[in-house]
Formats: C-alpha cells, structure tokens, sequence
C-alpha cells in the first residue's frame, strides 16, 4: 500500500510541490537561524577557545568570557600557590585600538600572555613563529586581522604579513607570525602579545590583570583543580571544556549568560517559531485539502474493504515522505548558506548536530499534525457516504 | 445468497427522524443480476449500503453467503467486505494517478495480494472487458464507459460472491450505459456470484434476471423477467 500512497501524493503535483516547498522553508527557517544563533553564542566564547587552558581563574564577580573585572598580579602567585595546581599564569584580554598606515581604526582584541611558557598563544600557527613573541614589540595577528588592518582590506596585495607593522594605541606593534582564531564576538581581530607588552599597549590602570590561566597536577581532574582554587583563593575558576551542562564551565556560563540578558534568543527563537508557523500552516492546510479531493477515492478503498488503520498508514506515509524530502532540500539549502556563511567568515554559523535532528522533529511532528488532521476527517468519512455521489 | 429480512433504518432523531427502510425483506440469488429500481428517495441506495455492509441497520438480519452482518464487529466487516463483496460506483471512484491496471489491483492489494501478482490478475481481466491493451494508461485519457469498464474489472478482480452496483448507467450516455450493462452482464453474471444493481435507468430493466420494485422505504414488488436482455453489444463495441 506504501507505493499506492506515493502514486497518489506524487500524482497531486500542484500539492506535493506546495507541502514540499512549505516544509522546506521551513526547514530552512529553523536550522539556518537557529545555526546562525549557535554560531553567534559560540563567537561569545571566542577568548576561552582561542586561549585555550583547561582552568580561567576570574575576579569573583565575572560571569561570563567577556567580561572584565580587572585582578591584582599578585593573584598570580596566589593561584600557584594552590597545591591542585601544576602552572598558573597572568593573561590580559581587552579591545584596544589599532591605527592604521592610512590613519584609519580599528579596533582588535587583544590578548597578552605570559612571556616565558607563552601559554594561552594560538595553537595553529599559519606563518611565522610563535617564540618570536619574545622580540621587542612584537605581535601575532589571527588570519582575519590581515585584511582588517590592511589599508585596502578588498586587495589581496595589502594583506598585512609577516613583518609589516601597526600602531597599538601609538606603540609599534610589528607583526612576527598569522594563525588561524575563532572570531571575536565583538567582530575584531585576534592580536597576541606578551602580556608585558601588552599593558604597555593599554592605557595604564591601577588593576590590569584580567585572568589568571592555569591546569591542574597530574592526577586531578579540571573541575577538582578549580574547585581548589575557588576554596583557597576565593576568585572564580572556571574550567573550559565546552558548551554542555556544566555551570563552572566559561563557554555553558557565557552562554547561557547572553541568552538569559540579551534579546538575541528572542530575536532568533521568534524566527524559529515563525518557521514553525509557516510550516504547520502550509503543511496541515495543503495536507487537509489534499486529503478532501481524495475523499472520494479514499472513501472508496474504505469501502472496498481497506480498514482505517491501513488508510491511515497511507496518510502517514504520504506526510513523512514530503516531511522527509521538504525536510532534506531544506538542509541542502542550508548547508549552500553555510558553506557561503563559512567561506565570507559571517554570518556567524555553527550546526551542532542537535540542530538537525530537532528540526527534523519538528517537521515530522508538523507532518503528524497535517497527517492527524487527515486521519480524523478519514475516521469521520462513512463508507456508506460513497455511494451518495 | 444475500439474505435481508425484516431491516428496519432510520436517520435522525424526534420529528427530524425519517424512516428510511421499513421491514424490508429481500432475496438476492448466485446466477442472478438482481436490480433495486424505485424513485429517488426511496431508500434502494441506503439498502444497497446496508448490504454491502458500509451502514449498520437499527433491527432485522441481513445474511450474506452465511454471514450475518450485523454481529460482526467493524473490523470483521470491513475484511467481510475485501474479501465478499466487488463495488462498481455511480461515479467509477477510479484513482486518477494510478494507471487502469493499478486501479484494477486496488482490492487485491487491500487482501494484501503482492503489486506484481495484482498486476498480472488485473491485466487477465482487463482484457475481458476490452482494455488489455490500455492497461498502462491513467484513467482520464479513457472515455466514461471504458472507465466504468476499469470499474466493472476493479470490481470482479478478486472474484466476490457478491458484486454491489451503484447506479452503473448514471454517469453514461444512452448507448455506452447499453454497451457497459452488456460487457457487465457478460463477464459479471456467474452461478457462483449474486448481483445487486440499483437504478432508476429503465433501459438497462431488460439486462435483470429479476427487478425489486421499492417505493418508500418498502419492497412493493418483485418481478421476474423470463428473457432478460441477451448480450450483443460487447462483439460490437468492447474492442
């Protein structure tokens, strides 16, 4: 019965292509928006996975990665002071400007690490070497600062490259190796400098210290170390893992802090649920009308002997199928604006696998819907009525 | 045989309520075509489903080779009914995306019968109506009486004991509805099946073996006819 259910829904052109084009919209709504919303909460959590250390110690009151409250060095020694700690280290993070050949800003993310381990530096180096921090006035810029700090950004040629040099709030910043970062939240580039250097770069405060990094001893895991760390110390430790269920983990608590105090979920969910919307609305009507002009005929098979789960087995088929098809062409679709997303570096784009498979839920469970709706009218459909013509 | 005796059916309720058969007792045998003919109104087609098990009665018996229909249970009777019983529609009821062959096999697949052998079966009795040739087509490039032909075969494809025709004639012209009732009769017509036609069609009266005259909601009359109309039309017209 499976193939004569397909015969009929694929016969009905006009409506196969209206429910198929209904559930791929909104397919495309719900996992292109909810991908860029992942995408943009996983750029909130650029710093920790740029820098990179299983332990963030913060200032107690910090909340989440973006945050400042500025720390005394000594909390430095304080934190390596704690016995589930194997090495701590001093780390500033802050916006500063850079000014370019042609007098323009920019603003740029920067990162200062500790001169001598040089932990928290970029993993993925691109060109140039990481040792050459220890140069006087010296940086390493991420993959995007090259065109951002160039002076004709469009122009392959005016990439900044190894060598070339800036000016970081009128200090020389001279650039001695690329690597490849996560994109900052903010939308600036990742520039790393030891974090000597990187407090003569900033306008002088009396606190500079923003976040001591750390890993535990051997035989202790994260959570312990940093567990350890909050008794002793009093400051915040946070471990970096990622996004889950964790809330001493910097990426779940910086998330779920931008979800909880800005509308960005408000902004996307509402275009989820709009999707959601068009979906059942197109869906459960074209489905509906459907199943009324084969009343008749589905009336007849009642008729002929064809009980009412078979004919709902049918209704069911038909639903999943474009479910299934409007479904995949939704997702292609999306994957065609993520690989655009991923090559221009934004939107911001990231597709956990939940995504998907959520989405697709939830189009089976529109489907379900218009086919529910099929099912009943079906049930309330006497075969007797056929012979009324 | 089709036994019916004593069946009472009403719609509605208080003063709405309208009693639509009324004690009717009906014999229907195998090796005949029997036909129901009254006016409009009269209750043949509320009968007609009562007998082919699509509408319970409020009261009386209604034996069908054996089978009471009223204590079966829904799921009982609507296998009853893929197993028992062919239906031929006033309006064909032929599934437009399906081909002639596909429609033909519906109740075999409905008895769970495999495609390939409900399409070989439907394609034998496609050529007993004259559209062997046409069995890959969809049902509207066919004109209305070879559509009720794909109709008449999808009904006799699984070989019922008992075949249920509505109104055959109604949605045909004159001579297609002689060309259809002679095809019918020919092929339909078996000492192992009982036919049940309702019409209010007095051209196609000669093609019954015997005619039940009803008239609100009552049987008044049931007359034998000794020469029923002899097939002609099918050597003539069918190919």
């Amino acid at each position: 019965m499976i193939g004569l259910a397909l015969k009929m829904l694929f016969g009905d052109t006009a409506k196969y292509l209206m429910l198929v084009a209904g559930l791929f919209f909104a397919t495309f709504l719900i996992v292109q928006q909810a991908s860029v919303f992942c995408g943009l909460m996983r750029w909130t959590t650029a710093t920790i996975k740029n820098v990179g250390v299983p332990i963030y110690v913060v200032e107690e009151r910090v909340e989440q990665a973006n945050e400042t409250n500025p720390m005394r060095d000594t909390d430095v020694a304080r934190v390596r002071s704690v016995s589930a700690v194997r090495w701590a280290m001093p780390l500033y993070s802050g916006i500063q400007r850079v000014r370019l050949e042609d007098g323009s800003f920019k603003t740029v993310q920067l990162v200062g690490i500790d001169a001598a381990s040089l932990a928290g530096g970029p993993t993925r180096m691109v060109e140039g070497n990481l040792e050459d921090l220890r140069l006087p006035n010296t940086v390493v810029i991420d993959e995007l600062a090259t065109q951002r700090l160039s002076s004709d950004p469009k122009n392959p040629l005016k990439k900044i490259k190894v060598g070339d040099a800036f000016e970081i709030n009128d200090v020389e910043a001279r650039v001695v190796g690329i690597c490849k970062a996560m994109r900052s939240f903010t939308g600036g580039p990742y520039v790393w400098t030891t974090y000597e250097r990187a407090l003569q770069y900033t306008p002088s405060s009396r606190k500079m210290l923003t976040a001591v990094i750390a890993a535990p001893i051997e035989g202790m895991t994260t959570d312990e170390a940093a567990a350890e760390i909050e008794r002793t110390t009093g400051l915040r430790a946070y471990v970096n893992r990622d996004f889950g269920n964790n809330p001493k983990d910097f990426n779940t608590a910086t998330v779920w802090w931008y979800v909880k105090n800005t509308g960005i979920p408000i902004s996307f969910g509402t275009t989820v649920v709009i999707g959601f919307i068009v979906g059942v609305a197109i869906a459960c009507q074209t489905f509906y009308a459907f199943v009324l002009d084969n009343l008749k005929h589905l009336g007849a098979l009642k008729a002929m002997g064809m009980s009412n789960f078979r004919l709902s087995m049918m209704l069911i088929v038909q639903a999943l199928t474009v479910g299934l098809i409007g479904f995949g062409l939704g997702l292609l679709a999306t994957s065609g604006f993520a690989m655009g997303a991923l090559k221009n570096g934004q939107p911001p784009f990231y597709m956990p696998w939940q995504v998907p498979v959520a989405a697709f839920l939830v189009i089976q469970l529109i489907c379900m819907l218009a086919a529910l709706m099929g099912i009943i009218r079906l049930s309330l459909y006497e075969p007797a009525m056929v012979f009324r013509a | 045989m089709v036994d019916v005796r004593a069946v009472d059916k009403s719609f509605g309720d208080g003063p709405d309520r309208i009693d639509v058969l009324k004690k009717v007792n009906l014999q229907a045998c195998t090796g005949e075509i029997m036909m129901l003919v009254g006016p409009s109104g009269c209750g043949k087609t509320t009968l007609l489903s009562a007998i082919a098990g699509t509408l319970r009665v409020d009261a009386g018996n209604i034996q069908v080779f054996g089978s009471a229909l009223e204590t079966m249970s829904g799921g009982a009777l609507t296998r009853f009914r893929s197993t028992h019983i062919g239906f031929i529609f006033q309006q064909f009821n032929l599934i437009p995306t399906l081909s002639v062959a596909e429609n033909v096999g519906i109740p075999l697949l409905i008895q769970g019968v495999s495609a390939s052998k409900a399409l070989d079966r439907s394609r034998a009795i496609l050529d007993k109506v004259g559209l062997g040739t046409r069995w890959k087509e969809r049902p509207n490039k066919l004109s209305g009486g070879e559509q009720q032909r794909v109709a008449i075969a999808r009904a006799l494809v699984h070989d019922p004991p008992l075949v249920i025709c509505d109104e055959p004639t109604a949605a045909l012209d004159a001579r297609n509805g002689e060309i259809v009732l002679d095809l019918f009769r020919q092929v339909a017509r078996s000492p192992e099946r009982a036919v049940i036609i309702v019409t209010h069609d007095n051209r196609i009266f000669p093609y019954a073996d015997r005619i039940a005259r009803m008239d609100d909601g009552e049987i008044v009359e049931v007359r034998e006819q000794a020469h029923p109309q002899a097939p002609h039309f099918i050597h003539e017209h069918a190919h």
